[in-house]
């Protein structure tokens, strides 16, 4: 199949450029290094007492490898949660998640705790807003994919209130800047501590999303269609739903929470390679984690201070999601 | 062969309450059972019924090898390709964690041949007429590998050359591959043309069971959709036409 050999060919080229843009990253910055020496350095992870060493190894890498891994999982997740909800307008914000787990660090910094318990708060409120989700539909006795964009929209606005509430409470001086900078997103803490916190769930809900890649088209059907061809909808959906809140609460967790990116990534990866989800998926994975990556070497190059990574998706985003759309959109009416 | 593969035994379904008295009849490989009735009478109803989507009331219905529907129309919210929409109907066939193999896409090849639509593999599905829409969602059905295969209203959005090309495919499934075939329309010559079977729907809770000449008579369809008709004999067509004796004042 001649689209099934392009696809791979596809597929690979993102591989090698997202490594590529690694190594590139891992050479810009205040103490520049030329791409030979990053990779001398990567080669010989014992030499700690050379800085440059010690620049690529504990300062740049896990930086890097952080912001790969929540591009990658906002773009997953994205770009399962189109097809769930059959609608290429959602974004993770919609099963509330996002919000549920900004309310969890705001809290948490408002309470002065340690970085462990509030990369925990964030990721517990991050899921049970997905389980209050589920609780609003079950009490509504309909668990169709409208009852649960109705609670998702209901969840984000009702933690929205309480973030602001946080705010409104935090001490000016201190921790309203800290809360402020926290919610705009940043990889500036990254550590390997972090990387470890977020790379677990990513691989988990990774693999399952991946290995549930084509359950997901028919996911993405109708519900009495899919139903109709003996697709179980509702143990599926929930799994597949659990998953990207896994992806969502942990990205948010170690980086706050970072908008668009899981909005526009999907609709890239969707003009490259079709709506088929065994294609989609893998694609809006690797798009995701480049894209954040590079978003990452602007926040931390083009200005002497850290500029917050929130700001630079939503320019580069929303620019980059019209063009996509007028694009699309020609290319349609073709 | 004479067992049923589709057997329905005073069945009770509908939506909140039964609509209709208990219901049995049963379909047997080869057999083309065509469901007739007014709109909003159950038809539909009755096919989410049997395919599981609504719970039954009472009564109970058996399906032996498995039931493939085919819907009335296809909304895709993405630009599927053909061969991908019909691939979706190896469901069943492949496991939870697992993706479709090359025996599976073998398997959309033949059907997509079968039909002859095999030019439209990689177009999107959304770019194609109502008749070519149709005949993938049979395709889809068709890859299922089903025994009893139910269409709601196939017809009803084709045009004449479209109605002739799906009425023979009907036709075809039962007869060459010796499918259960059960389909909704609002044309009763449909019934007469091809249905060895018919169902029809009628008011206040009835229904009438049985071979189509008995049951699709003048009288019953009066009293099924409240307009009179004739069923005409043509010297040179070998089936009967029924023609509705409209009544339009001006």
């Amino acid at each position: 199949m001649p689209s099934e050999a392009r696809f791979r060919a596809l597929h690979a080229g993102l591989i090698a450029l997202t490594l590529l843009l690694a190594l590139v990253s891992l050479g810009l910055g205040q103490y520049h290094l030329p791409i030979g020496d990053v990779v001398t350095h990567l080669l010989h992870p014992y030499a700690p007492n050379e800085i440059a060493g010690q620049v690529v190894w504990t300062v740049r890498l896990p930086r890097v490898v952080m912001a790969f891994l929540c591009g990658a999982a906002l773009g997953l997740s994205g770009a399962t949660l189109q097809g769930v909800f059959r609608n290429p307008l959602v974004d993770p914000h919609i099963i509330g998640v996002t919000s549920g787990a900004a309310f969890g660090g705001t809290l948490a910094i408002l309470l002065g705790l340690s970085p462990l318990l509030m990369m925990s708060s964030t990721f517990s409120f991050g899921l049970a807003a997905l389980g209050l989700v589920y609780l609003i539909a079950t009490l509504q006795r309909r668990e169709s994919t409208l009852v649960l964009i109705l609670s998702g929209i209901i969840l984000s606005g009702f933690f929205a209130a309480l973030v602001s509430l946080m705010q409104y409470l935090a001490d000016t001086e201190e921790v309203l800047p800290n809360i402020v900078f926290w919610l705009l997103g940043s990889f500036a803490t990254a550590n390997w501590h972090k990387v470890m916190l977020v790379a677990g769930p990513v691989l988990l809900a990774g693999s399952v999303l991946f290995a549930l890649r084509w359950r997901i088209n028919l996911l993405s059907l109708d519900e009495k269609d899919a139903r109709a061809l003996g697709v179980s909808i509702k143990p599926l959906r929930r799994g597949v739903l659990v998953s990207c809140a896994l992806l969502v609460a942990a990205q948010v967790a170690v980086s706050g929470s970072i908008a668009w990116v899981g909005l526009v990534i999907p609709h890239l990866a969707r003009l490259l390679v079709g709506a088929d989800h065994r294609r989609l998926l893998p694609t809006a994975f690797w798009l995701g984690g480049g894209f954040m990556m590079a978003v990452d070497d602007l926040a931390r190059t083009l200005t002497d201070a850290e500029i917050p990574i929130g700001i630079i998706t939503a320019l580069v985003g929303a620019p980059v999601f019209t063009f996509l759309l007028i694009y699309s959109q020609r290319w349609s009416a073709r | 062969m004479n067992t049923a593969s589709l057997s329905v035994s005073e069945l009770l379904f509908g939506h909140g309450k039964p609509l209709f008295a208990p219901l049995s009849f049963a379909c047997q490989p080869g057999n083309i059972w065509a469901v007739l009735g007014a709109n909003g009478r159950g038809k539909s109803t009755l096919l989410d019924t049997l395919t599981g989507v609504l719970p039954v009331f009472g009564g109970q219905f058996s399906i032996d090898g498995g039931v493939s529907v085919v819907p009335q129309s296809f909304h895709p919210a993405f630009a599927w390709q053909v061969e991908d929409v019909v691939l979706m109907g190896r469901a069943r066939h492949v496991g939870l964690f697992s993706q479709p193999s090359t025996e599976d896409r073998q398997q959309v090849a033949q059907a997509l041949a079968q039909l002859n639509i095999s030019a439209l593999a990689q177009q999107h599905v959304g770019t194609l007429s109502g008749g070519q829409q149709q005949l993938v969602m049979i395709a889809r059905a068709l890859v299922s590998g089903s025994q009893n295969i139910l269409l709601d209203e196939p017809c009803s959005a084709l045009d004449l050359a479209n109605q002739q090309v799906v009425l023979q495919l009907i036709s075809d499934l039962a007869h060459r591959q010796q499918r259960s075939v059960l389909f909704t329309t609002h044309d009763p010559t449909h019934a007469l043309q091809v249905a060895s079977h018919t169902l029809m729907l009628l008011p206040a809770g009835k229904w009438l069971a049985g071979k189509t000449e008995d049951v699709v008579t003048d009288r019953h369809l009066l009293q099924a959709y409240g307009v009179p008709v004739r069923t005409l004999t043509l010297e040179d067509y070998p089936r009967q036409v029924i023609a509705p004796l409209f009544s339009i004042e001006r």
